[in-house]
């Protein structure tokens, strides 16, 4: 008894701080034009491949500065891609400082960016990538898509997921025996290269609005059929409860039914589902961006920042490329103990 | 006989080579055998070099792509050969050769004694026979264009077994070079395939190798498929080095197929292959940090001939059902917009980010190294946007508010670059080009293709509103370029298949090139060339961006290795290489 409370505690501990770190991540990505020091598409043709800008607190001199600041990135002469620090003039990091334009949460324009340094400096967090594009902006930006793809393609999918599954568990029968063969088949499919297939297909551009609506329709069409299958598990077993029957007897309609007394026994399923969905959309756009079916350049997206690590010398040469991986990690990491927790907080309320 | 001989041979090779599979045969006194001048180097070894495809065929009449050639021209031999290093043509299959004094008639003597690789003699048959296969119609042979001078094919006419005219309907400048890379082909073992209507056939990476024989330094062992595909050396070959000893040194040659430019670098890098050539700037550096730890050593040999270039599509879309192309060309036909986007390109930009500086911007199309050919007064404007946005200006366009450009009919400058996904280095020059474009307000999308479908759109349907392409690399001289400045050539991309030319410049180059083709002088038709090139620098048809740098690497211990800018840049002189052995021995051949 005493082991299972102290077990709780701590899970519920650990699960408070999964939450923050998810939420914190959230914001980042929902605010990233404010955390984002630079223009994501913005190049900067005389920084390819910079490392991230060391924060210093004791300069070349030896005094100590209260707030940190940077040195100047300059290219090793007779050399490409590579940087030493020139240390003639300190570039302390300021706050609250006038940038470029950005929207907040796509909705109000604004000019201030969270930190940044004096030109001609410019700060790399994370480094910058081939055309010396700051990879921090673009992790950030390239979260809004990545992360919204797997959050909005969640939607559809559970929308459809329990609209099928509701009806095929409700009605039997035939309906039942059709809808979940077809489920059977989506789930087999092989649902990449069908992908691929249709690519080329369609036209040569569309623009990045229409790709990323054509994004999330295809992953969350595609994903329909497992939690379909499950609601309409619960469904088959809810329909039959007396509850249900005396409701019918009092002459509710179906939809009535169905909405009252069946549905809310999948909320807690479609919970779980959705905190396991979100991660595996998410990784799915990353795929997807990353066999370049996603979003086109300039416009970032994880699996296509990642997609720089196909090239082999950058695989072996830069590291700082590798940093959306850990976004992508974290933010995969966090939503699955979340959805870990709602199971076992469900498995324990129905025992 | 012939089996003393070869016991002779045993004897003379002896040492460690022993007991290799194919030793050279020692020269004969009736053989007229080249001698040349490298470093006498010794027997044995086996050259391992990596290819991205496996070759296609091993027909050298109707090869046309890359891997096939590069394997293809180490089996075979040519008539009269350019030197990759002088870039000059040199006798090979031919003793020596006179020109008539109007340039038409070529009077070609053979070499005395040749033999095929399958030990067959080599005669004037077996020219005459080579020639009626690259110009038979039915065959398709890519080089046949080339033998084709003034409307006529080349006349072939067999004078002794050991002489051959040529008679050309009209005079062509720099006649000789036509025949570099002509594969002379065994009559004795092909006749009877070309009698049937079968040669087209023959020859395929299956056929097995006691059926191929060629005159070049090396003949088929053995092929793998997916895997490699192994040469040895021909015994027969007719080359010699100063001390009389027969090439080439090396035992085998195998080329390994590995798929793509990086698994080419880590097998490179891991030691498998001996050699490395067309691989990108960024491995360059990463492979040349640890050249002295490996034993290895890379050559950044300058840039290439190779033309990297935006072109928009100009070609007749009446035809088609693709109107909103169309619509779009009234842009790109405007020389002042094409010469706004060349003005905003940063050319710089370019040479740095896609090939980390081992490339030269360009303005022309010829390569500044190429030296006997370039037109050194052409002008390298530098980056203005000031310059694009006054062009633009004057040719009718305007700003909307948000800084789009808007054309005339104010319709907003918004168009596609198609690009090949398999060349890293175009779609980053694409991603380049657009940000440039954008600062003049343009909206340019980057839509990296399969290269087959880049060709596709480009060749065939029209279904492309610009792409970024390169050409060229072949020869040094202005002829090889003729498909692509003649209105009516095949290469012609910004406008295929003009029956006349559609503009004033375009009948201008027409007639510059046609009248460089049958001048003599150099002086002269250096001139006339460099008129081309002015014309083409002045309406941009092609709006040229930057020429890579020729990079190869070799093991160190690879001895006579002199790569070239000219193709094939590291196997031109196979016969000559040998390895130096690992205990640092003086080299020297074993007599």
């Amino acid at each position: 008894m005493l082991s299972s409370m102290t077990r709780s505690t701590t899970s519920g501990r650990k699960m408070i701080a999964v939450s923050v770190l998810l939420a914190l991540v959230h914001l980042a990505i929902l605010f990233a034009g404010f955390l984002a020091p630079a223009d994501p598409a913005a190049q900067n043709r005389d920084f390819p491949f910079a490392p991230p800008s060391p924060l210093h607190f004791i300069d070349a001199r030896g005094h100590l500065h209260l707030r940190p600041f940077i040195y100047l990135w300059t290219a090793r002469p007779d050399s490409f891609n590579e940087y030493e620090e020139s240390r003639e003039r300190e570039y302390p990091v300021q706050f609250f400082v006038a940038g470029t334009g950005y929207k907040i949460a796509g909705l109000f324009p604004s000019h201030t960016h969270l930190f940044g340094v004096e030109g001609p400096a410019r700060i790399f967090m994370i480094g910058t990538d081939n055309y010396g594009r700051d990879q921090f902006s673009r992790i950030l930006y390239g979260g809004q898509i990545s992360v919204a793809a797997g959050l909005l393609a969640t939607v559809i999918s559970l929308a459809l997921g329990s609209l099928i599954g509701c009806i095929s568990g409700f009605y039997g029968k035939w309906i039942d025996e059709s809808a979940m063969r077809l489920a059977e088949l989506f789930l087999v499919f092989p649902w990449l290269y069908l992908l691929f297939a249709v690519r080329a297909f369609l036209p040569l551009h569309i623009s990045p609005t229409q790709t990323f609506l054509l994004l999330i329709t295809v992953i969350g069409t595609i994903g329909w059929a497992r939690p379909a299958r499950l609601v309409r598990g619960i469904v088959l077993s809810a329909k039959n409860q007396a509850y249900v029957a005396a409701s019918r007897g009092f002459g509710a309609s179906d939809v009535h039914l169905m909405r009252r007394h069946i549905l809310p026994h999948t909320y807690g399923v479609l919970l779980t589902q959705a905190a396991l969905l979100v991660p595996q959309y998410v990784l799915a756009e990353v795929t997807l961006s990353f066999f370049g079916l996603g979003l086109s350049e300039p416009n970032p997206s994880w699996g296509g920042l990642l997609a720089t690590l196909q090239q082999y010398n950058v695989l072996v040469s830069y590291w700082w490329m590798f940093a959306p991986a850990l976004a992508l990690v974290v933010v995969s990491l966090g939503y699955l103990s979340v959805a870990n927790a709602f199971h076992e907080r469900l498995q324990s309320v129905s025992s | 006989m012939h089996r003393l001989g070869c016991l002779a041979t045993l004897l003379l090779a002896s040492g460690l080579n022993c007991f290799a599979s194919s030793l050279p045969q020692t020269p004969q006194r009736d053989e007229e055998i080249l001698t040349t001048d490298n470093a006498v180097g010794r027997y044995g070894g086996t050259l391992v070099v990596a290819q991205r495809s496996e070759p296609k065929t091993l027909n050298p009449v109707t090869a046309a792509d890359a891997p096939s050639r590069e394997v293809i021209g180490r089996l075979t031999a040519d008539l009269i050969h350019i030197n990759r290093a002088s870039q000059q043509t040199e006798p090979a299959l031919a003793k020596s050769w006179t020109v008539s004094k109007d340039g038409r008639v070529f009077t070609v003597k053979l070499r005395h004694g040749l033999r095929f690789s399958d030990g067959q003699p080599f005669d004037a048959d077996d020219v005459l026979f080579s020639f009626k296969l690259f110009l038979d119609e039915k065959i398709h042979s890519p080089q046949r264009d080339l033998l084709v001078v003034g409307g006529k094919p080349i006349d072939v006419q067999k004078v002794d077994p050991y002489t051959v005219r040529f008679t050309l309907a009209q005079p062509y400048a720099a006649a000789e070079r036509i025949f570099d890379g002509l594969a002379m082909m065994p009559r004795h073992l092909l006749d009877k395939p070309y009698g049937e209507d079968k040669f087209a056939s023959t020859w395929t990476l299956t056929t097995p190798a006691a059926e191929i024989a060629g005159l070049g330094p090396f003949r088929l062992k053995e092929y793998v498929p997916g895997q490699k595909i192994v040469l040895e050396r021909n015994p027969y070959y007719w080359k010699a080095d100063r001390s009389k000893n027969r090439l080439p040194y090396l035992d085998e040659l195998v080329f390994l197929f590995v798929g793509n430019e990086d698994a080419q670098t880590i097998r490179f890098q891991a030691g498998d292959t001996d050699i490395i050539s067309r691989f990108s700037a960024e491995n360059y550096s990463l492979l040349s940090k640890e050249a002295a730890s490996r034993g290895t050593e890379l050559f950044d040999l300058g840039p290439s001939l190779e033309y990297n270039f935006l072109v928009f599509n100009l070609n007749d879309l009446s035809s088609k059902n693709l109107s909103k192309i169309a619509a779009k060309q009234a842009w790109f036909q405007d020389p002042k917009f094409r010469l706004a986007v060349s003005s905003a390109i940063d050319r710089e930009g370019i040479v740095k980010l896609v090939y980390s500086g081992r490339a030269v911007p360009l303005w022309g199309n010829v390569s500044p190294s190429n030296k006997a050919w370039v037109d050194a007064t052409l002008p390298h404007p530098p980056r203005s946007l000031d310059k694009a946005r006054e062009l633009l200006k004057s040719a009718g366009f305007s700003w909307r508010g948000d800084g789009q450009l808007m054309d005339r009919q104010g319709q907003p400058v918004e168009f596609s670059v198609i690009a090949s996904s398999s060349n890293a280095q175009r779609s980053k020059m694409a991603t380049i080009i657009q940000d440039d474009l954008s600062q003049l307000g343009m909206d340019v999308h980057v839509v990296p293709l399969e290269f087959r479908a880049v060709v596709d759109r480009v060749f065939q349907s029209f279904d492309y509103e610009a792409s970024i392409m390169g050409l060229g690399g072949g020869d040094a001289d202005p002829n090889p370029e003729m498909n692509v400045w003649m209105s009516n050539g095949g290469t012609h991309l910004w406008h295929l298949g003009e029956s006349k030319p559609v503009t004033e410049w375009e009948a201008q180059i027409d007639q510059l090139m046609q009248k460089q083709m049958v001048q003599l002088k150099y002086k002269e038709r250096k001139h006339l060339y460099d008129q081309v090139q002015e014309l083409v620098a002045a309406n941009v048809p092609y709006v040229f961006l930057a020429t890579p740098d020729i990079l190869v690497g070799a093991k160190k211990k690879l001895a006579n290795f002199k790569p070239a800018i000219l193709d094939p840049n590291t196997l031109w002189n196979v016969e000559q290489l040998y390895f130096v052995p690992a205990n640092g021995s003086p080299p020297r051949a074993t007599q």
